[in-house]
């Protein structure tokens, strides 16, 4: 087992390497400069910005950017942000705990819904409530989020005025009020993306039982006496869920990424926001390590899902 | 009114026979108005009211008022006016840091850390402007508790003006000498050359001074280091307690603020991100902010949420001017190697008849009524405000008859299919570009219709703002490269003197390979007396000449169809109901008032 992870983790190293070498490739390629704003201003001499670029270690050749930018992000600097000139480590822990209480509140809300529904809707499947789960579920996940953003938008906030469409990270009051707004301000966000998640894993957790449900060994279950709640709880349903957990792990990582479009129609200030904003401003520094950390974190829990798999199915041997 | 006109009457307000009000608006009557006619009695020595009159609203305490929540749509990236790149970081500067004057939305200067504004009458402005003695307000105090003094101005100077600290307000520094020091409260200013634009330097939001005792360490190559880059400590009204880069910043109000009773509000929040039009409704329609600023959102659609009645739109007069260039270089051959080389010629622009028929070709009427609205307007100019800058002996028509008239006298034929053709006998197609907005590909449309209508055929280009706009030399779609026949965009002036705004039209200013494209002028239009004339503007320190001489330039560049003025636009923002004092300038920072904003009870 230890030899498995061991021999893993070194085959990650030179994925690791590879995808670092193509995300810095794709983004020294690409056109937009950082410091364009400047250069269409005319009281900034062109100087200004070369000056900048210079600085910045812009105009050194391509390999060399690389190699101090491996070097560094290795002793654990992720570099310097051109927009706002502090270290994007700090900038990327402020923005962290936003998007972990943002997606990690709609994976719960995702998971609360698919977990009873999926399994409810296998049990009795074409029945009156599994037509209408698959109903929902389908234009759940055929919805992109930009649009059921902008419709709850639209209903909540200015047709009925109930909930506000602006996320404050900031707010200053204390206590039993500053939770009561924050989640009033996150409802919006988190409902929209836990239901279009939720959609999704409803049918993945109701395709999964429907697979256990007609095992012989269910039959047996039951021929044994055991009533129909202990046999759909301990032999059905956990068994079923091996597969759902493996998906869950390998979406663990995107709670680091953030969600890009939501964050964007809510303006959360979360990783997925960050994002955008530095790509929108060829803030370099900033898109490598979002991008690179979040490569990192794939290929890690592409690891752990397999090893919680071993864990969970006794059958599955490493070798 | 011709100039020995305007020197009778100012004589007149010397000699106290004409009241500086009725003078201004006599000025503004003739065209040359209130901005540089203030301007023009100061030079003359007549004293400028030293502060604006009270505005309707006179507190008897400070605080009190709440929460302040402004929304920009762009999200301010760090706090140190010396580094903004863009408007964003100086709004978001300016309640915490203050410039020594101020421009108020007629381009006057309104004094804020200065005692009184410099005026040759008051023995602060050099006649032969060569120096400026500042007298500075006593008693103020930073953030911090240390006092402010004539050191901080004297080191904001040597921090800017430091080529190593790429400071984005360079320009308005590097001029400087010196910077005597005659008493704690007082600075002399010596500039290397006599200098018309000398209110450059600490005006505005390039004028930001900066605490020497927290700086003193980070100024040149080490500059990007300083904490206080990212938390602030200045002399404004509000004091920053919360900055989150890219997202949000959260001011409260200072307890030792240099006016009396003011600031009214008690915590001020900025909030950063999304887009322009969520915003205007957020303040418009939901009420879930007091103002939104830079509201760049197609007129119908901003005049729809004003439906909402929470709030109203502030349309403020800028300079800035929407505009298509006319590339005067070749763009579809090269010369030693290079593409639109400043040694060739435009094959159909070189011919005056020809620009001349574009110009009749553009229907500004039509642009400004159908696309800008209350945002913008018609006009002729490249130079637009302040009004005594405008000129008047200018104007724009949209005719199909005269252009196609033009283009027949000049011997461009229709072909076959009803397109002209070129001297060489090539059909005429003419490249047109501009960034991807959809303002602006409505705007191509509209040009593209009248064109054909006289026989020229229009390519329509567009390209991402974030390519189009760029410095990169190696990237041949930028406005820089022009490698098209025409293009359009809005350039900025942002500032009440047209001296940098008005360097996009030097010959030395010529984009091309030699300074990677990054040249202010990428039409490559280049004109003697031009060129002449800007170098003049630069010392000229009659303010009655210079103003004639901005309005020589300007009409040079239309008559001669360098460009095609459009759209002088305004800048919209949207602000609840009952805010009030705003006073939006064109030539500051939005917030340039900040201190004076207060909510109607």
């Amino acid at each position: 087992m230890s030899k498995y992870v061991l021999r893993r983790l070194l085959i990650a190293i030179p994925v690791l390497v590879g995808i670092s070498v193509v995300l810095f490739g794709i983004l020294a390629l690409a056109p937009g400069d950082p410091f364009s704003e400047l250069a269409t201003n005319a009281n900034v001499p062109p100087d200004v910005a070369q000056r900048l670029r210079a600085q910045f270690g812009l105009d050194d050749p391509l390999p060399m950017r690389y190699v101090r930018w491996l070097t560094s992000m290795l002793r654990g600097d992720w570099g310097f942000s051109f927009q706002s000139r502090m270290n994007v480590d700090a900038l990327i822990l402020q923005r962290l705990p936003v998007s972990l209480f943002v997606l990690g509140s709609a994976y719960c809300l995702a998971l609360a819904v698919a977990l009873p529904v999926g399994v409810l809707s296998a049990l009795r499947p074409y029945s009156l409530f599994d037509q209408a789960a698959t109903t929902l579920a389908f234009i759940g996940f055929s919805l992109p989020t930009f649009f059921t953003g902008l419709l709850f938008i639209l209903v909540f906030s200015i047709w009925l005025d109930w909930l506000p469409f602006i996320y404050r990270a900031d707010i200053d009051t204390r206590g039993w009020r500053w939770f009561a707004e924050h989640a009033r301000q996150a409802i919006m966000p988190v409902a929209v993306l836990g239901l279009f998640q939720g959609a999704t894993l409803t049918r993945f957790v109701r395709a999964a039982v429907l697979d256990v449900v007609r095992l012989e060994y269910v039959n047996t279950a039951r021929a044994k006496g055991l009533s129909e709640a202990r046999t759909i709880g301990k032999h059905v349903v956990r068994n079923a869920l091996i597969p759902v957990v493996t998906v869950i792990a390998l979406q663990i990582p995107t709670i680091f990424a953030g969600a890009v479009v939501t964050e964007q129609i809510f303006r959360v200030p979360g990783i997925g926001s960050l994002l955008i904003a530095a790509i929108l401003a060829s803030d370099t520094p900033v898109i490598l390590a979002i991008t690179f950390v979040y490569a990192v974190l794939v290929v890690l829990f592409n690891l752990v899902a397999d090893i919680v798999y071993g864990w969970l199915d006794p059958r599955i041997s490493y070798r | 009114m011709d100039e020995y006109a305007i020197r009778g009457l100012i004589r007149e307000v010397q000699a106290g026979r004409l009241s500086r009000r009725s003078f201004i608006r006599t000025m503004v009557g003739v065209g040359l108005t209130a901005p540089l006619a203030s301007q023009m009695l100061a030079a003359s020595g007549i004293a400028q009211a030293q502060t604006k009159p009270a505005p309707g609203f006179t507190p008897t305490k400070r605080g009190g008022g709440g929460r302040l929540r402004l929304l920009w749509w762009q999200a301010p990236t760090l706090l140190n006016g010396h580094f903004a790149t863009g408007t964003k970081d100086e709004d978001a500067c300016r309640p915490c840091y203050e410039p020594l004057c101020g421009f108020d939305p007629d381009g006057n200067f309104v004094p804020i850390l200065a005692a009184e504004v410099p005026s040759v009458q008051n023995g602060g402005l050099a006649k032969d402007g060569r120096s400026v003695t500042w007298r500075l307000k006593k008693g103020v105090q930073w953030h911090d508790g240390k006092p402010f003094t004539a050191d901080d101005v004297i080191f904001t100077w040597e921090y800017a003006a430091d080529p190593a600290t790429a400071a984005v307000s360079v320009t308005a520094y590097r001029d400087i000498e010196r910077i005597d020091r005659i008493d704690d409260h007082t600075a002399k200013v010596q500039f290397k050359e006599p200098r018309a634009f000398w209110y450059d330097a600490f005006f505005g939001v390039r004028g930001y001074v900066m605490p020497k005792h927290l700086f003193k360490d980070y100024k040149g190559a080490s500059s990007r280091q300083a904490p206080q880059n990212l938390k602030p400590v200045g002399t404004g009204p509000y004091r920053v307690v919360d900055f989150k880069p890219g997202d949000s910043v959260r001011y409260e109000l200072n307890p030792n603020y240099h006016v009396a009773n003011r600031p009214f509000f008690d915590v001020v929040e900025m909030k950063g991100g999304g887009d322009p039009t969520s915003a205007a409704r957020a303040v418009l329609q939901t009420g879930e902010f007091d103002y939104a600023w830079n509201l760049q959102v197609e007129w119908e659609v901003l005049h729809r949420l004003e439906q909402g009645a929470k709030g109203q739109l502030i349309n403020s007069p800028t300079g800035n001017i929407e505009h298509i260039q006319l590339n005067q270089s070749d763009p579809w051959s090269e010369v030693d190697g290079e593409r639109g080389s400043v040694k060739s010629r435009h094959p159909l622009f070189q011919d005056p008849k020809f620009r001349q028929a574009l110009s009749y070709l553009v229907d500004r009427g039509t642009v400004a009524e159908e696309l800008y609205g209350q945002t913008g307007q018609a006009t002729a100019n490249f130079i637009n405000a302040p009004t005594r800058l405008r000129s008047r002996n200018t104007k724009w028509e949209f005719s199909i008859d005269k252009a196609n008239r033009l283009l027949d006298e000049a011997g461009y034929k229709r072909g076959a299919d009803g397109v002209r053709v070129g001297k060489d006998g090539k059909r005429i197609k003419l490249l047109f570009q501009t960034s991807t907005n959809s303002l602006r590909q409505k705007n191509q449309a509209i040009v593209k219709q009248a064109c054909a209508k006289a026989g020229l055929e229009v390519e329509l280009k567009s390209v991402t703002a974030s390519v189009f706009f760029s410095s990169d030399a190696a990237n041949p779609d930028t406005y820089g490269h022009f490698y098209a026949d025409m293009q359009m965009y809005n350039t900025t002036m942002t500032s009440p003197d047209p001296q940098f705004f008005m360097n996009q039209f030097l010959s030395t200013e010529a984009a091309q390979k030699t300074n990677h494209w990054a040249g202010r002028n990428p039409t490559r239009w280049r004109n003697e007396e031009y060129d002449r004339l800007w170098k003049a503007a630069e010392v000229e320190m009659d303010a009655v000449k210079r103003a004639a001489m901005w309005i020589q330039m300007n009409d040079l560049v239309v008559n001669n169809v360098a460009v095609i003025p459009e759209n002088w636009r305004n800048r919209s923002s949207a602000a609840t109901a009952k805010l009030r004092g705003l006073d939006l300038s064109g030539w500051d920072s939005t917030l340039w008032r900040i201190a004076y904003w207060y909510r109607e009870a």
